[in-house]
């Protein structure tokens, strides 16, 4: 049972991780990666908004769509659940806990339609994943994404310095430093099958 | 002349705006549904259908939406046609169904839907928006083509499935795994911004205008530290 949760730990944080791997969130990934407190705090407030969306839609489908019959109804439930919890967090978050609204809140509205957050809700239930199996995976998506948003705006923090062609100012530029981060998870893509099994 | 205007509207989603390599919208998609030329013009068909059916909509109903909950009626309708190509997808081609997967349902998220619907359907009248969605929706899926070519016709040797002998012994398997989506991308921003000579360069910035929660947001959040610090840069700099 531990084993099974460490390896699907393991495996959403290091082999398929969800930026770098699965192209799901790569909008922030490039915008908010400039600087590093601001990756943190984007990384923190993906994994909390991953883990509610996660602990209301796992039990919406399960019990609410599944035995009405209603799956078809999956994506706009799902987008609309998340949409709503969201702000709902955020209204919470505002009127009793200002101090944690300053540092997550600001980016909580840009994560409503952030793709990897509705990308594992959905995942999970393709996956067929239980309910605690499908906590884990979150939780390994949202740190995965962290570890790739702070490795990044590291590499960021050099390419500000660096000196390209005209042409590759900017974007490009970017988008070719995150190939070579991507290139370095390769090297994690035997590791579950090595340790574990 | 108003034949021309409608031209024009249909005209710049292809090349002077078009969405991926211009705009910088709907990068997900783009680099993930890209390693092979099939899967990427079945999502942008799909992405188009999508655009299409929910510009008219939704420039139907603008003057019946309410201002504070537009956002959320954009994702309903959204999500409702997704749902219908969905639907229509499992039915009648469930190999290209399993190809596309996750993303599928994800063009609810995609931002070039979500942005063109608040950037002009909500502002203009059906026929324009209507023409709005099909040029965008068809730069989306040029740019997606080109892409995938490249990357299966380097990467795998083969166009569409089909393979190209000679190529064989050279190829570049890299190039259709995940780097190669970010490496292609980023050289074709690069040649666009070379043929533009920089004019296109502007909007390349990662601002509110590439994000897909733009309208979401409501310009507080990543937008309000991304002025200050982009003041603060100009400052420095002067």
């Amino acid at each position: 049972m531990i084993k099974s949760l460490v390896i699907i730990l393991m495996t959403s944080v290091l082999v398929n991780n969800y930026v770098l791997n699965k192209f799901l969130g790569i909008c922030p990934f490039l915008g908010v990666s400039k600087k590093l407190n601001q990756a943190v705090g984007m990384g923190v407030a993906v994994i909390f908004v991953m883990l509610l969306a996660t602990l209301v839609t796992w039990p919406i489908y399960k019990f609410l769509l599944l035995p009405n019959d209603l799956v078809f109804m999956q994506t706009i439930v799902f987008i609309l659940v998340i949409a709503a919890l969201v702000q709902l967090v955020e209204i919470i978050l505002k009127r009793y806990i200002p101090g944690l609204h300053q540092s997550l809140g600001v980016y909580l509205p840009l994560i409503t339609t952030n793709c990897a957050v509705l990308g594992v809700t959905i995942n999970n239930i393709t996956d067929n994943y239980n309910f605690i199996e499908s906590m884990v995976s979150s939780l390994g998506c949202g740190l995965g994404f962290l570890l790739a948003m702070v490795l990044f705006a590291g590499v960021r923090s050099r390419l500000e310095t660096a000196k390209p062609p005209k042409s590759f100012e900017g974007l490009p530029l970017t988008l070719i430093a995150a190939a070579i981060v991507s290139c370095a998870f390769f090297g994690f893509a035997g590791i579950v099958e090595n340790l574990f099994m | 002349m108003n034949k021309q205007n409608k031209l024009g509207i249909l005209l710049k989603g292809l090349i002077q705006e078009n969405p991926v390599l211009v705009l910088i919208l709907g990068t997900c998609p783009t680099l993930a549904m890209s390693n092979s030329v099939i899967s990427a013009v079945a999502m942008g068909v799909s992405a188009t259908l999508v655009l299409l059916c929910s510009n008219i909509v939704i420039s139907l109903l603008r003057k019946v939406i309410p201002d504070q909950v537009r956002i959320p009626s954009y994702i309903v309708i959204i999500a409702g046609f997704v749902t219908m190509v969905q639907m229509l997808l499992q039915a009648y081609l469930p190999s290209l169904y399993e190809m596309l997967g996750v993303y599928l349902a994800l063009i609810v998220v995609n931002c070039i839907i979500l942005g063109r619907a608040e950037m002009y359907a909500s502002k203009n009248n059906v026929i324009d928006s209507a023409l709005d969605g099909i040029g965008m929706g068809i730069g989306f899926t040029l740019a997606l083509f080109a892409m995938a070519t490249i990357r299966e016709v380097f990467g795998n040797a083969s166009f569409a499935g089909i393979a190209i002998p000679f190529l064989e012994p050279y190829k570049i398997s890299i190039l259709t795994m995940a780097p190669g989506g970010f490496f292609v991308f980023g050289c074709m921003i690069a040649l666009v911004n070379k043929i533009s000579k920089g004019k296109a360069i502007r909007k390349k910035e990662f601002g509110c205008a590439g994000c897909p929660s733009q309208a979401v947001c409501g310009k507080t959040g990543c937008d309000a530290g991304n002025i200050q610090e982009i003041q603060v840069e100009k400052e420095s700099n002067a």
